[in-house]
């Protein structure tokens, strides 16, 4: 028998059966579309939390007050003790090292910030003129803070878009004084409007000056220090010196978590990897769920078929001509359903990152390409059986009825 | 040549067995015209069944053209069958959802024979039978007369060298019989053997030769042929 002749056959068959074949083409669509829509998902996040990785550079060493218990943590958070304080001299030490280009180091307190009787609460942040190019951050008024020895505590800072609007409205902000704790500062810069990054609104915060900070805040330690390194291979070796150099200011204790941003992406990529993985064997339940509707379908198909069958034996089909006809029926169901869940799955993945605009959920390939083949193989494996009991039917009792 | 030598078929029915036939043998000369008759239960359907391939014996030899059938597997059977048996049946057995073309055409798409050599052949045996202005309309839209037409010529479509017909004409009012008795017998005179099973005498005489069978024995065969 041709193929094409077969692949006819059972699209004739297929196709007067009308509910029964939608039914089917439903279960298995239903089944592929959760595979695709719950691995984009996974792998929107994966994506997510890879770009923001990204967006910090690569070139990148961040260093946490405090000894992490395990390696990827997050320093002294993690490990219950108080931690011994990172201080700016600590930082500012580390430009020593030879690959450092630059050293950022960072405090943010939840603080508030005042303007002729405008109450704001908004995190602050206290750096140095770095932080404009690690965190990507472009101006929409005014200039950012400017170069200067991070020692000094100067009385300006940098607001959010969303900061200008509550405290100026449509007023002038770039010159202006707010009063950030018990200082005054005078704005030198409105942030062009850029939403959530590595946690934070940027548009509802404010930068100053970290001297500043530690001043306004009472604050002995750093929250972290980010140090920029030269060339990517540098990372390890800048890694070690910094521990050293850290280590020899700390009376030779090792106090505080380094984190290269490789392994922390890398765990963070294992991590959300696996939860795909997860998600997606959970969608493929609901295919096997098909396939187990689907043989359910075809064993009540054969029997309502005995006539037909015993009459294709009649006219001279051989038991693996049966068999085989009744597989490329599952088969082209399960093909037609997969295709069409892959459709509803990528629709479903389309208006998910229309309602998250942030989360790049696009079903990986190799997700896409195991639930066409796993909606495939459920639906020919589930078809044995129903195929071989047709192959088996007697003939001749069942052409005896009408 | 069709010859069975010994056939025994044995139905068990729960605890009971049931002798469908017993010890049965019958030659079919290439081209011979063979009516069985009987009555209901005596074993008709099973011997013809046994000759179709569509069921094995419990006992005995059967060959075709001097190939020892009985021997044969499942797949084997299958070719044999699809060759050189045609079968017409009570309940016609057309396809519902094909056309009558279709119908015809599906022995011939099951032996794997490209469309190009199919549609000819079809469109011929259909032109012969009268159902040219059929062609196209499924069983539904047939008469019962119309559907054995259909279903001889898909038995015809193999050029095999034996129809064997189960009460064709069971299904059919006196007339329309008449008419698919002729086109078999049209058939016959082509070469074609033909095994009719009927408990219909007035039909069952017209054959030349007549088996009767009772309770799955043969009970008189006027072929003279019959070499034990
Ligand atoms: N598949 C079967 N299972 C059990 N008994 C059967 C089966 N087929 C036929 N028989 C029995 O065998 C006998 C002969 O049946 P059959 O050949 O159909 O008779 P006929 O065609 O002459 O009416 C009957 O008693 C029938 O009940
Ligand atoms: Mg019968």
């Amino acid at each position: 028998m041709r193929g094409g002749d077969v692949v006819r056959f059972g699209w004739r068959s297929l196709s007067s059966h009308r509910a029964r074949t939608l039914l089917m083409v439903l279960a298995m669509a239903i089944g592929s579309a959760s595979v695709v829509v719950l691995t984009s998902l996974g792998e929107g996040a994966r994506r997510y939390v890879r770009d923001q990785f990204e967006a910090l550079g690569t070139n990148l060493i961040v260093v946490f007050p405090g000894r992490a218990e395990t390696s990827g943590g997050m320093g002294g958070v993690l490990s219950g003790r108080t931690p011994r304080d990172l201080t700016l001299d600590d930082a500012l030490s580390l430009l020593q090292i030879r690959g450092v280009t630059s050293v950022m180091p960072l405090n943010l307190v939840a603080g508030e910030i005042w303007h002729s009787g405008r109450r704001r609460d908004i995190p602050v942040v206290g750096s140095t003129s770095e932080l404009q190019h690690l965190w990507h951050l472009s101006m929409a008024q005014g200039h950012f803070l400017e170069a200067q020895d991070p020692r000094r505590a100067i009385p300006v800072c940098v607001i959010g878009s969303k900061v200008r609007d509550e405290l100026f409205g449509t007023g002038p902000a770039v010159g202006e004084w707010v009063r950030i704790g018990d200082r005054r500062f005078r704005v030198v810069g409105v942030l062009a409007p850029k939403g959530q990054f590595v946690g934070l609104d940027i548009d509802e915060l404010a930068i100053i000056p970290v001297t500043s900070a530690q001043m306004v805040f009472n604050l002995q330690s750093l929250l972290r220090v980010a140090i920029e390194v030269e060339r990517h291979e540098d990372v390890k070796p800048v890694r070690d010196e910094v521990l050293k150099t850290l280590a020899r200011r700390h009376d030779g204790e090792e106090d505080v978590t380094v984190v290269t941003e490789d392994a922390v992406a890398s765990t963070f990529d294992k991590i959300l990897l696996a939860l795909t993985l997860a998600i997606g064997g959970i969608g493929s339940i609901s295919l096997a769920v098909a396939g187990i509707l689907i043989m359910n379908v075809m064993l009540v198909a054969v029997s309502q078929r005995t006539g037909e069958i015993g009459l294709l034996k009649a006219i001279g089909a051989s038991p693996l001509q049966i068999r085989l006809l009744f597989i490329a029926e599952a088969a082209m169901l399960s093909a037609v359903g997969g295709v069409a869940g892959l459709a509803i799955g990528q629709a479903g993945s389309l208006a998910i990152r229309w309602i998250y605009p942030e989360l790049p959920a696009y079903a990986p390939v190799w997700a896409v390409a195991a639930s066409l083949g796993v909606a495939l193989v459920t639906g020919i494996l589930f078809s044995l059986l129903p195929a071989r009991r047709a192959a088996r039917l007697e003939a001749a009792a069942a052409l005896a009825r009408r | 040549m069709i010859r069975l030598r010994g056939i025994h078929r044995v139905f068990p029915v729960g605890e009971e067995k049931v002798h469908a036939l017993r010890d049965v043998s019958l030659s079919v000369a290439p081209g011979e015209y063979l009516s069985i008759m009987g009555p209901s239960g005596s074993g008709k359907s099973t011997l013809l069944n046994i000759i179709g391939l569509l069921d094995r014996p419990d006992e005995g030899v059967y060959s075709i053209d001097g190939e020892d059938v009985t021997a044969f597997g499942d797949e084997e059977q299958s070719r044999v069958r699809r060759e050189k048996i045609g079968f017409v049946f009570q309940f016609f057995h057309l396809v519902p959802r094909l056309t009558a073309t279709e119908n015809v055409e599906l022995p011939l798409v099951l032996a794997g024979v490209p469309p190009g050599e199919r549609a000819p052949a079809v469109a011929r045996l259909l032109g012969e039978f009268g159902m040219s202005h059929r062609a196209q309309h499924r069983p539904d839209q047939l008469s019962g007369g119309e559907r054995q037409r259909v279903a001889i010529a898909r038995a015809m479509v193999m050029q095999p060298t034996a129809i064997l017909a189960d009460e064709p004409t069971g299904n059919l009012d006196q007339s329309t019989g008449k008419d698919v008795i002729n086109l078999l017998e049209g058939v016959n005179a082509r070469g074609v053997a033909l095994v009719l099973v009927t408990h219909d005498p007035a039909l069952g005489e017209r054959a030349r030769r007549r088996v009767r069978m009772i309770d799955g024995r043969i009970e008189s065969d006027s072929g003279a042929s019959e070499a034990r």
